[in-house]
């Protein structure tokens, strides 16, 4: 988009102007992410920038504190279980729903993404009433469950989107070669939707691992997670530990992205090579 | 595969016609497909939506006094609710509240506590002396109600214990809607005082409504940028949309709770460039919640307005422009029309999430900043109001599934138009 030789004084006060307004809202963007890293290395427990030294303490305050640990373990616990339920179920509802057609498809395939169209807020709620009745709350198994409802949808849309580009043609060769449907399955299938398995599944995580309001409703302080933790520290008093505790979500967010980028690449070069 | 030469149907290898089995071929792969759904079927069921109908039933229900006193609620039901009741309903009434478990009638004295103010505390002392009162002949009865208190002469406190006796009642949801049922029975607005429900709900929407056109407005100028710069610069910018999209709601709520506060670094910013002399209040208002999230809600907004746009020829600019558009005509009429599936999709898609936000007003807004999810949390949680959260909870779904019908509906043109 660079400005042609020919452009008026007023098309180069708008092009630089524009670029400006550009500059200002990345900062937007980004500033509120970045500021809070070094925050979290300040040797006073103040906000405010010069840092008066460097400082590993609040690091040390997250890593010796058992109420922040058991949140971290909680929060990997609860994460990867939902993540692998909500990656198995969803992986085989996506199989199905690619395999034919069948009356009531849409409305199905409604319900199963359903979890990700109602407000959280209700969800929340509705999981708090019906696993108290069941007995499901006070445990990290009923936090599991209700991470992997909400995660599960976006599996069921990643692997779609994969098998929606998958040539059947494929599993019909295996078939003709004389593969059974589970061997076509592990040789011919799953390689292929891998990609697409292993982008829904870290979905799946990272809306566990920042999810908060279910955990308000259903899990007690035993159960905390590392968001319902910041959450009761931020509601008494911020806390340059609680700054530490968001750069390592921020850290987490940043893996999580550089992988599912790298997917991402992977399956344009490999679409690339087939077209 | 063999097929007979004398008829002109097709047999497979076992004799069997080839449209036969075929359809069975078709009818398997169908068991199958569904077999494959119906484990997160039946998990989605169980988990979330049974759920949250039980809850949303709550709404509908008003079951306190047809479940303590079940013999009250059935009379009552039947008398038409004009001046007192007579003696033979109060003496049932009486008789009930002195076999009335404690918690039972505990919950009773609190659903009609909500309908007037004090009801809690007489009904306490009429329960207290119930026995008694039970045993009082007809013509007593009356006035053996009103020694305990004297407001048992006001028709209102019987009408209301009248409204409250049918297990399945629209009061919750009037409730949520600022309405009432009068002695009448007719619908009316609450007292002033009471009504905040309506204005909530209209808050809400006008939050997700700004929010919305803030998302547009900063949006739309990044997303022409990514879309037209070389791929290499744009997917390098893209992080910067990325990244944010990516990290913890909490964690940009609460770095925006660190930069706004009055110590804060914006408020120090601006002192030392000039822009003000004190500290602003930035958070615990308004300002607070659109910028927290407007930020947090910004990459939904461009992403699907990026995608878009990727899509546009820049030929199409460079024709109007050699047509002698300037370059704003060039963009209105040319260009953005070709956008509006994005920007469509982007726009729903925020006022959708907008419309449910609880932690970030939550902990950047003050107290009249509060959307209607608050509401919800703080019904349930902490006043134990299931029905009015119930009922509250209904009015957001219902907003919500309009909006994503309308989504769903614009998606499907969407689709058309690219076909």
């Amino acid at each position: 988009m660079a400005l042609p030789s020919y452009a008026t004084p007023l098309d180069k006060a708008w092009y630089i102007s524009f670029r400006v307004i550009c500059a200002a809202i990345f900062a937007f963007l980004i500033i509120p992410i970045l500021v809070i890293i070094p925050l979290s290395f300040n040797s006073e427990p103040y906000f405010t920038y010069p840092m008066p030294g460097f400082s590993l303490r609040w690091y040390e305050e997250f890593f010796t504190s058992q109420q922040w640990l058991l949140g971290l373990k909680n929060s990997i616990v609860v994460g990867v279980f939902a993540t692998l339920v909500a990656s198995v179920l969803g992986t085989l509802a996506a199989l199905g729903l690619n395999r034919a057609e069948y009356p009531g498809k849409s409305a199905i395939l409604a319900v199963l993404i359903s979890p990700i169209i109602v407000p959280i807020v209700i969800t929340a709620a509705g999981m708090f009433y019906f696993y108290a009745k069941i007995g499901l709350t006070g445990s990290l198994a009923g936090l599991v469950f209700a991470h992997a409802t909400i995660g599960v949808p976006f599996v069921v849309i990643t692997v779609s989107a994969t098998l929606a580009g998958f040539d059947n043609n494929l599993v019909r060769a295996a078939a003709s070669l004389g593969a059974s449907p589970v061997r076509t399955f592990q040789k011919v299938t799953m390689p292929l939707i891998l990609p697409g398995i292993v982008s829904g599944g870290l979905f799946a995580f990272i809306t566990s691992w920042d999810e908060l309001v279910i955990a308000i409703f259903l899990a007690t302080t035993e159960e905390h997670t590392l968001p319902r933790r910041m959450w009761s520290g931020i509601r008494e008093m911020l806390s340059p530990t609680i700054m530490a505790v968001a750069t390592l979500l921020i850290l987490t967010s940043i893996a999580l992205m550089v992988t599912m980028e790298l997917l991402r690449r992977r399956t344009e070069r490999l679409r690339g090579i087939t077209n | 595969m063999a097929s007979t030469a004398d008829t002109d149907v097709m047999m497979a290898a076992d004799g069997v016609p080839l449209k036969i089995k075929l359809r069975r071929a078709e009818r398997m792969k169908k068991v199958w497909a569904l077999v494959l759904v119906a484990p997160l079927f039946i998990f989605i069921m169980v988990g979330f939506v049974i759920p949250i109908i039980s809850l949303l039933t709550l709404s509908v229900e008003d079951p306190e006094v047809s479940e303590a006193l079940p013999r009250t609620a059935e009379a009552f039901s039947e008398w038409d609710g004009q001046g007192l009741p007579s003696p033979e309903l109060m003496k049932i009434f009486a008789e009930e509240l002195s076999e009335a478990e404690r918690g039972e009638f505990g919950r009773v004295s609190k659903r009609l506590n909500y309908d007037i103010s004090g009801f809690k505390s007489m009904l306490k002392r009429t329960a207290r002396a119930s026995d008694e009162l039970a045993l009082l002949p007809l013509d007593e009865i009356h006035q053996g109600f009103i020694d305990l208190d004297e407001d048992w002469n006001d028709p209102q406190y019987w009408a209301t214990i009248k409204n409250a006796s049918s297990y399945l009642s629209d009061y919750y949801m009037l409730w949520a809607l600022d309405l009432k049922r009068d002695e009448e029975g007719s619908i009316t607005s609450v007292d002033e005082g009471r009504a905040i429900y309506f204005e909530v709900l209209i808050r809400t929407v006008e939050i997700s409504f700004a929010v919305t056109l803030l998302c547009f407005l900063l949006g739309l100028p990044i997303a022409y940028l990514l879309a037209t710069l070389p791929a290499r610069k744009s997917n390098l910018l893209l992080i910067l949309v990325l990244l944010p999209f990516w990290t913890s709601l909490l964690v940009r709520t609460t770095s925006w709770l660190v930069l706004l506060q009055n110590e804060g670094l914006v408020n120090d910013a601006a002192i030392w460039i000039g822009l003000w002399n004190e500290p602003q209040e930035l958070i615990r208002n308004r300002f607070g919640v659109y910028v927290a999230m407007v930020h947090i809600l910004l990459p939904f907004m461009v992403l699907p307005m990026y995608s878009v746009m990727k899509t546009i020829n820049p030929w199409h600019m460079r024709a109007a422009a050699s047509l002698g558009a300037p370059g704003w005509k060039a963009f209105l009429k040319v260009y953005f029309p070709q956008c509006l599936p994005g920007v469509g999709a982007g726009t729903l898609l925020v006022f959708i999430l907008s419309l449910g936000y609880y932690i970030t007003p939550a902990l950047v807004g003050g107290p009249n900043d509060q959307m209607i999810s608050y509401w919800i949390v703080q019904n349930m949680n902490t006043l134990a109001n299931w029905g009015l959260g119930a009922a509250l909870s209904m009015v957001l779904l219902v907003l919500t599934m309009v909006m994503f019908f309308i989504y769903n509906r614009f998606v499907g043109i969407d689709r058309l138009k690219v076909n």
